[in-house]
């Protein structure tokens, strides 16, 4: 539920970028950490950004896999879908994590001035 | 134009340099961000932190699912606190103050939350809102600050409201895999509060199974076994509090 909180930061940042020229695309990097489900942000996108002037623009959403390295044996590996924060090779419960907490706004794509597509 | 884009195939990545970007949808203007969407939150949790720091308070977030037992470990906790320690509660709530009654007449300072506005309410508690209790409590004369959070093992892990020290209650009624389905909210603690131990007896709980789960997604976390209701094991906790200030 708390999309719908996130799609109001995103309304604000959005707007602020895209300084009231017309946005088509909102191109957003979610982190598999980040306990965000992408249809569920592209639906309350629709709902949130009805009322403002980014209605009509859509998410896109970029995911990335998590991933892990062991400070004791220096593996690097992917976290997967059984989620173990050990190191899978040493068993080293000092990890640190390189990917899978990203949550950004990376771009925005304007609309084409007159353009029909 | 910017360094990030996705291809057709929906694997986006980053590119280290502009490259050719034909077979790209020309013409439309691409403004880069990179912002981070937790920033206005994060940003309002460091003056959270900071108002904290100079009224000499210090503040534990307290998360659970609904049911674990957040409510009864306060009152368990003002009940051998009070006197002792000068205790502040931020109850996060979506609708009710019925947690907020229950902790009532233990010398407390209650600040009420009500998360809830539209579409049934917020299920988190984030730095605005723990903002926004702020002048209900009197810091300067506290020297702990609880913050109960809504009862969900999700949205509440993601929000930094500016606390010391996260901890949780997971009631062993819960099952054992939790640990794994919600790995980002035990991640997130420094202490689980394993609650309702009173039941063990009953549950057919495999505590092996759940310290191994535990241990697979936060190696860390300091455990402390509580029945709230029984009372056993509530010191502890409170000795944990007490190394907090």
């Amino acid at each position: 539920m708390h999309e719908l909180s996130i799609c109001s930061s995103i309304a604000d940042i959005a707007a602020r970028h895209a300084a009231g020229r017309t946005v088509s695309v909102i191109n957003v990097r979610v982190g598999q950490l980040r306990q965000i489900v992408p249809d569920t942000l592209v639906y309350c996108w629709t709902l949130v950004s009805e009322q403002t002037p980014l209605a009509g623009s859509r998410i896109s959403v970029e995911s990335v896999p998590a991933r892990i390295r062991c400070r004791t044996c220096d593996l690097a590996a992917d976290v997967g879908d059984a989620p173990s924060f050990a190191c899978g090779r040493c068993g080293g419960a000092e990890v640190e994590i390189v990917a899978g907490e990203e949550f950004l706004i990376t771009s925005l794509e304007l609309a084409e001035e007159g353009a029909s597509s | 134009m910017g360094r990030f884009h996705r291809h057709e195939d929906g694997n986006g990545h980053a590119h280290d340099e502009d490259e050719d970007h034909s077979g790209y949808q020309t013409g439309a203007e691409r403004v880069e961000v990179l912002e981070r969407i937790f920033d206005e939150n994060d940003k309002t949790a460091a003056a959270n932190r900071a108002a904290f720091a100079a009224a000499g308070v210090r503040v534990v977030n307290l998360m659970s699912s609904p049911g674990a037992g957040k409510t009864t470990l306060l009152r368990e906790t003002l009940s051998r606190l009070g006197g002792k320690l000068r205790v502040g509660i931020i109850e996060g709530d979506i609708e009710t103050s019925l947690d907020a009654d229950r902790l009532a007449g233990f010398g407390a300072a209650i600040a009420l939350i009500n998360t809830g506005n539209g579409f049934g309410g917020e299920c988190h508690l984030d730095a605005p809102m723990v903002r926004s209790a702020l002048p209900k409590l009197p810091l300067p004369d506290l020297d702990l600050v609880l913050i109960e959070n809504v009862g969900n093992l999700v949205c509440p892990a993601e929000f930094d409201v500016g606390q010391d020290a996260r901890a949780m209650v997971y009631a062993i009624t819960e099952g054992e895999e939790k640990p794994l389905k919600y790995p980002v909210m035990f991640r997130s603690c420094e202490l689980v509060v394993v609650n309702k131990m009173d039941l063990l007896p009953h549950l057919g709980f495999d505590m092996d199974g759940f310290l191994g789960n535990l241990r697979k997604v936060n190696p860390t976390a300091e455990i402390l076994f509580v029945s709230a209701r029984a009372g056993e094991g509530v010191d502890a906790w409170c000795d944990w509090l007490r190394a907090r200030l």
